[in-house]
């Protein structure tokens, strides 16, 4: 068996499997924990608890007016790298193609030339975000192995789809199979670390959102 | 008891294996849905860090929000989180230490004070006072707490109160009564309000306890202290007794419902407003069959419904909002509607509202005397902030924030004047 065919299948496959399995058992793992049900009254006029959650997950899209100078780049570059991967997984005929055999629905791709220019951008990002988690005593501080892995899965992707495209360093296939090796382990690892964040970012905001339009604060 | 290294204090005489045991039971007891959602969604972004006014004054990292729940984290990760098992069996996640939870005392207590800005920043919407509060819950049961907080534990264990026995608070109310000229009920069968106090009234604020008496004695109400429950500052919210908390807020409401009271009026005490405004009914596991304000709601709504009036003043005034009460509690319009009944311009400080800097000694900070130089640290901060407004007044409406407040004027030789709003309304009452 090639490494390409190898990558595309069984790895590919395997690596599906773990991220949907892994995701699943850690949020129910974490829904499923016993809800302590909070008694007190709520404040006359205050919202409801679920207008509040949803409240909460539109506002943490943007930081609040005293924070927007000192997150100023670390709001900026986030937006850039999120928006930027978005842009790359849905928006490269490759991946479309690869999406509609997944999900059996597709979208008209963005010419090739546009996600690449993107993917530079984004690879860019992500470098800046390493170089300020290991250059910022707060940062350095907070950051474990699992979040220089996290890091890791995410940029080898962007990287390896870059030298894949551009035929850099070795054959074709051999760079388009470490590039779908690449999201293999961006997958595998997925559920066990923090970028987790892309599903429980709204359970996480929501239930602070809930807890605060209860006592009638605007958080 | 002091340790051999200074910066933790330790109680009790059991093997360390046990203190880690302790506290890592404890911590994960009443895990609930939020507080594993909030442990699990951190992204190690950081921001949290420019929220928090120990951060802020100090830039030392260590006082990032997030590095104070560290050994907390990996606790969750070994005992509650849905990887628990694999993460215990491989060793993928190092167990707690002994050494760790003796480091951290002095993160989890002597700075922070749990007043939640940091929730403000954190993009994921972590409610890290929260998950503090929790954390604290495992070093109170790991005997590892600094130890005024555990002698304030064991009085009002004893007492009912970390200021006064409970005997005491007749006599107590009797000379505050002949100083001031009110008079004050105490110890009566019926009563539509029992009022309670807070340390802070019981020793440097007796002022607080005759205006409010004279508040309730001009609207005619019918309304008492009860020396079975008449301190709501709760020692055990603050510290981490779960235990106290429970014992002291059944104190005040038990007392309530027997007296047939229907309203339980706090004191100007933030975490007082935190333990039973928020906290109470969970000890009962249903609503509860009363109202439980904090006094400065309480006089906007008496201002409002015009059961009281008040000369105005015609000063210019800057407010501090204590964090329990304004970012943790909601009342952030109250104080000002008070304010502007006063007829006070309020020139606001530049954080001000929900997204104001605690005054440095919240969450029994103010009581502990090694973080006495950092809380001088954010007094400056807050003094800055006080002094570019030019405002002549200076108000708050906790009692423990000016304490706070007061011992930083004073360390600073600072000339500003920290004024209840209480006691505000209560002097310039109109006939």
């Amino acid at each position: 068996m090639e490494l390409l065919d190898f990558a595309r299948g069984p790895a590919l496959q395997f690596a599906m499997a773990v991220f949907a399995a892994g995701a699943v058992w850690r949020l129910l793992g974490i829904l499923l924990l016993p809800r302590t049900g909070d008694r007190s009254a709520a404040r006359i006029g205050a919202p409801s608890r679920l207008v509040g959650a949803l409240y909460v997950i539109v506002r943490r899209l943007w930081p609040r007016r005293p924070f927007l100078q000192v997150t100023l780049f670390a709001t900026i570059n986030s937006y850039v790298f999120h928006i930027g991967l978005a842009i790359v997984v849905f928006g490269l005929a490759p991946h479309v193609l690869f999406l509609r055999s997944l999900w059996g629905i597709s979208w008209p791709a963005l010419p090739s030339n546009v996600v690449y220019g993107v993917a530079i951008l984004t690879l860019a990002s992500l470098l800046a975000a390493l170089a300020r988690r290991v250059s910022h005593p707060v940062l350095r501080l907070l950051s474990g192995p699992g979040d220089y892995l996290s890091w890791l899965v995410t940029t080898l992707p962007v990287a390896t789809g870059l030298m894949a495209t551009s035929h850099l360093g070795a054959r074709y296939e051999t760079l388009l199979a470490i590039h779908v090796l690449s999201v293999c382990a961006l997958l595998i690892w997925f559920p066990f670390g923090k970028l987790m964040h892309s599903f429980l970012f709204a359970f996480s905001r929501g239930a602070m959102g809930a807890r605060f339009s209860h006592r009638g604060v605007s958080i | 008891m002091t340790g051999a290294v200074a910066a933790f204090d330790h109680q009790g005489e059991v093997t360390n294996e046990q203190r880690v045991q302790s506290a890592l039971r404890a911590f994960v007891r009443e895990f609930g849905v939020t507080s594993a959602l909030h442990m699990e969604s951190c992204v190690h972004c950081g921001m949290y860090a420019e929220a928090c006014h120990f951060y802020v004054v100090t830039g030392d990292a260590k006082y990032t929000p997030a590095h104070k729940l560290e050994p907390f984290r990996r606790a969750y990760q070994r005992e509650v989180g849905p990887f628990a098992a694999v993460a215990r069996t491989l060793g993928l996640v190092a167990p707690v230490t002994i050494s760790e939870l003796q480091q951290w005392q002095e993160l989890v207590y002597d700075s922070c004070t749990m007043c939640g800005r940091c929730t403000l920043v954190c993009p994921m919407g972590i409610d890290i006072a929260e998950l503090i509060k929790e954390a604290r819950h495992g070093l109170f049961k790991a005997g590892l707490i600094p130890e005024r907080l555990a002698l304030m534990d064991r009085t009002a264990d004893k007492w009912g109160s970390p200021a006064t026995p409970a005997e005491d608070l007749p006599d107590i109310l009797h000379d505050v009564a002949q100083q001031y000229g009110v008079t004050i009920p105490c110890n009566l069968d019926r009563a539509d309000i029992l009022m309670t106090v807070a340390p802070a009234e019981l020793g440097d604020h007796p002022k607080s306890i005759a205006a409010t008496a004279k508040i309730l004695n001009r609207i005619g109400a019918n309304w008492t202290m009860h020396q079975s429950g008449f301190d709501a500052s709760n020692v055990g919210f603050n510290d981490g007794d779960a235990r106290l908390q429970e014992k002291l807020t059944r104190a005040i409401i038990d007392t309530a419902l027997r007296i047939g009271a229907t309203i339980v009026l706090l004191p100007e005490c933030g975490h007082a407003y935190g333990a039973a405004r928020w906290e109470a009914a969970k000890w009962y596991d249903k609503p509860l069959p009363l109202r439980i304000l904090h006094v400065t709601e309480f006089l906007a709504e008496l201002l409002s419904s015009g059961r009281i009036r008040v000369r105005p003043i015609g000063d210019t005034a800057t407010y501090h909002d204590p964090c329990q009460i304004v970012r943790r509690g909601g009342l952030e319009q109250a104080a000002r509607q008070v304010l502007a009944a006063l007829g006070l311009q309020l020139i606001e400080l530049k954080d001000h509202g929900v997204n104001g800097f605690c005054c440095g000694g919240g969450g029994g900070v103010v009581s502990i005397a090694r973080a006495t130089p950092l809380r001088h640290k954010v007094f400056e901060l807050k003094r800055r902030q006080v002094e570019d407004t030019g405002a002549k007044r200076f108000l708050t409406s906790c009692g423990q924030c000016r304490i706070t407040l007061d011992m930083g004027a004073k360390h600073a030789h600072w000339e500003q004047k920290v004024e209840s709003l209480l006691e505000l309304v209560a002097d310039n009452l109109a006939d």
